[in-house]
């Protein structure tokens, strides 16, 4: 049974609606995280499981109990914020400790559950420091020790990184993940960065304009996005997104790419969509991830299907571990993400090659994938 | 160096040179200033601790040639005030204690909780009762007077019957209760605008997670908001003495006799003459009235400044 079960739930500020009817279910020890734009209602979703805010229709179950009514601190949760919110004017014990305390937990027994908590965080030696002497890095240790020691059902994460700077970020991101890993806790995470969400989901939730894209593994949402949104959303940098028009020689239904003063490229459907719905003569997107654009040498050897095409590089981008050149393919700009040590030049026309193994397609009008 | 000399201090850290011209421009206008701001303080302790013959017969900027405290246990023990009475204004200094002590701690609580609710527990039209509240701030004392004047006799009534019935007052219809009532209620327009807009920028998330830790709305206040409010507590503490301590129209309104504030007794020492007027009581009287509002700004002023600082830049 799920832990954390949301159904149909809807959120209105008078007659606006914020939450368009919001079902994802979460089981034990699952890490959700709920990713989007700013807007999308990601965080007014995590406020209304924390019962920070009110819901207009529909169902929260914690642990199978239904918690809509329930004051936040009877819905067995706990939350980090993204200032940590830690009391100021207490210790970190004392912060720790204040839930408990506010329950009526004996003294000893708080103690020792701070202790405790502390030991696994690794911030025993701040145990009697105030928050304001304390660096970002710890604060953010002590905001997750806090939820912790309170041992819930749920622990909800509002975007606790997006306050560090880059590097502390990516450490406390592997942290976060060991310790999801280490204690087996159940999470919903907030965040509009999609590589946080990448790499510590078990599964992900899309959010646009208060309506839920998809949800799925990273896996799924990567590799099978259900829409233009979902595709063009996850992924850095963003999936090459082309116009193209069906056509069918002999049965078989290929995808024509039409292109300024050069032939058009004309690649066979890819074999994620179902080639019996492409009509002849309608338009389509065309969808490819820069890592399946490559120069002919480098394209990935098990693809079962490649396409190649001469094009004129337009931008070189050295990034260190790749380097990311960009041309003109119908009318849009297409990234390919090559080997760092490619030579290619800027002006020069270049040899690419499409991996059509991991090319989607999608329907203009409804933005789904086909 | 605190946010004020930073700011006076301007952009570059290098100190500037002045010609020395310019640097004796300078000093010479601080000291003229600040000789004609302590010239009236320096006149008040030379003559108050001077024998009433120097004071009529002598020089008002000398020295005092036979040093004294006698006006000073006459003013505190023994001055004539209004027509009868001789016991000094010790009796008033208490009372203008014990009427500003309880009207400064419950004005300023209450405005704690109205900024609470104002910003963290907003309700429909919070807007509204806001500015209605920030209206009283406007309300000259004089055209509340009569009003008030009625609803005490209202109070004073009611006090009369509880005494009736049951042999106690409770407080109604005394002075100094009256005092506090009306000084809370003009007061309270102050320190919820104080409180409002520095609590208006107190992290909304701390009082969240004070929610998922199941803290009430008291002990959230009492626990979390309160104890992160020192430098608005102080300024409002300030604001709200001063006022309170000065304030002579309500106090010669509402109090009579030897119930009436500090103020008020210092009018009625200076105004009491019997033929010959003692300058040096009427000083060290007036000293003594100053003193308890010296000493609240020599003891909080550096809260004062950074707290209206704190208010002007994020409220």
């Amino acid at each position: 049974m799920a832990t954390l079960e949301i159904s149909a739930l809807r959120k209105r500020f008078g007659s606006l609606e914020i939450l368009k009817g919001i079902d994802i279910a979460l089981e034990k020890g699952g890490f959700l995280v709920l990713v989007g734009p700013s807007g999308c209602g990601k965080s007014t979703l995590l406020n209304t499981i924390a019962g920070l805010e009110s819901i207009s229709s529909g169902e929260i179950r914690i642990g199978g109990h239904v918690v809509n009514d329930l004051h936040p601190s009877k819905r067995d949760i706990a939350m980090v914020f993204q200032s940590y919110a830690l009391y100021p004017n207490m210790s970190v014990a004392e912060n720790m400790a204040f839930g408990m305390e506010m329950r009526g937990v004996p003294k000893s027994e708080r103690q020792k559950a701070v202790a405790g908590v502390a030991k696994t965080l690794q911030i025993e030696h701040l145990l009697s420091r105030r928050p304001s002497q304390l660096s970002g890095g710890q604060r953010q240790r002590v905001a997750m020790g806090r939820a912790l020691v309170r041992q819930p059902h749920v622990f909800l994460f509002d975007e606790p990184l997006s306050n560090l700077d880059a590097k502390l970020r990516v450490d406390m991101r592997v942290e976060i993940k060991r310790l999801h890993q280490e204690t087996g806790t159940t999470i919903v995470y907030v965040t509009h960065d999609q590589i946080e969400a990448m790499t510590l989901a078990t599964k992900i939730a899309v959010l646009k304009d208060g309506e839920l894209q998809q949800v799925g593994s990273p896996n799924e949402i990567y590799n099978s996005p259900a829409n233009l949104f979902v595709a063009d959303f996850m992924g850095s940098p963003a999936m090459n997104l082309l116009n193209g028009k069906v056509s069918r020689l002999n049965g078989a239904a290929s995808i024509v790419l039409e292109r300024k003063d050069h032939p058009p490229i004309v690649v066979p459907a890819p074999s994620s969509a179902d080639s019996q719905k492409l009509v002849e003569g309608s338009n389509v997107i065309f969808g490819i991830r820069p890592e399946a654009v490559n120069d002919r040498e480098s394209i990935d050897r098990n693809a079962k299907s490649v396409a190649t095409f001469d094009a004129k590089v337009e931008i070189v981008e050295p990034a260190g571990s790749d380097t990311y050149v960009v041309t003109h393919v119908a009318g849009k700009e297409m990234t390919a993400r090559m080997r760092a040590d490619t030579e290619v030049r800027v002006g020069e026309n270049h040899a690419f090659a499409l991996n059509l193994d991991k090319a989607l397609l999608f329907d203009p009008q409804t933005t789904r994938r086909l | 160096m605190s946010a004020a000399d930073a700011i006076l201090a301007g952009p570059s850290r290098e100190p500037t040179r002045h010609s020395l011209t310019t640097r004796i421009v300078i000093y010479g206008l601080l000291v003229l200033f600040a000789a004609v701001y302590l010239v009236p303080l320096i006149v008040m302790v030379m003559t108050s601790l001077k024998p009433l013959d120097e004071v009529t017969g002598g020089n008002m900027f000398a020295l005092p040639h036979a040093l004294t405290f006698g006006a000073w246990v006459k003013a505190w023990g023994e001055a004539r005030i209004g027509v009868s009475e001789t016991a000094g204004i010790k009796g008033y200094f208490w009372n203008s204690i014990r009427m500003v002590v309880p009207a400064v701690l419950i004005s300023t609580l209450l405005g704690a909780l109205n900024g609470y609710v104002l910003t963290k527990w907003r309700f429909p039209g919070h807007k509204l009762v806001f500015g209605m509240m920030l209206f009283a701030c406007f309300i000259p004392f004089q055209s509340v007077i009569i009003p008030m004047a009625v609803i005490l006799g209202y109070l004073g009534r009611l006090g009369n019957q509880l005494i009736d019935l049951t042999g106690y007052s409770f407080g109604f219809g005394n002075s100094t209760v009256n005092l506090v009532i009306v000084h809370v209620i003009y007061g309270l327009g102050f320190t919820t605008l104080f409180f409002r807009n520095y609590y208006e920028a107190f992290p909304t998330e701390l009082i969240k997670a004070a929610m998922i830790d199941g803290a009430s709305f008291f002990q959230i206040f009492r626990r979390v908001l309160l104890p992160n409010s020192t430098p608005i507590f102080i300024v409002t503490v300030i604001y709200q003495f001063t006022n309170i301590w000065n304030d002579f129209l309500f106090g010669s309104t509402f109090a009579a006799g030897d119930q009436s504030p500090m103020t008020v007794a210092l009018n009625n020492v200076v105004n009491s003459s019997t033929g010959v007027v003692e300058y040096n009581v009427n000083m060290a009287a007036a000293i003594i009235a100053a003193a308890p509002t010296l000493l609240v700004y020599i003891l909080a002023g550096r809260y004062f400044v950074r707290g209206l600082m704190a208010g002007a830049v994020k409220g």
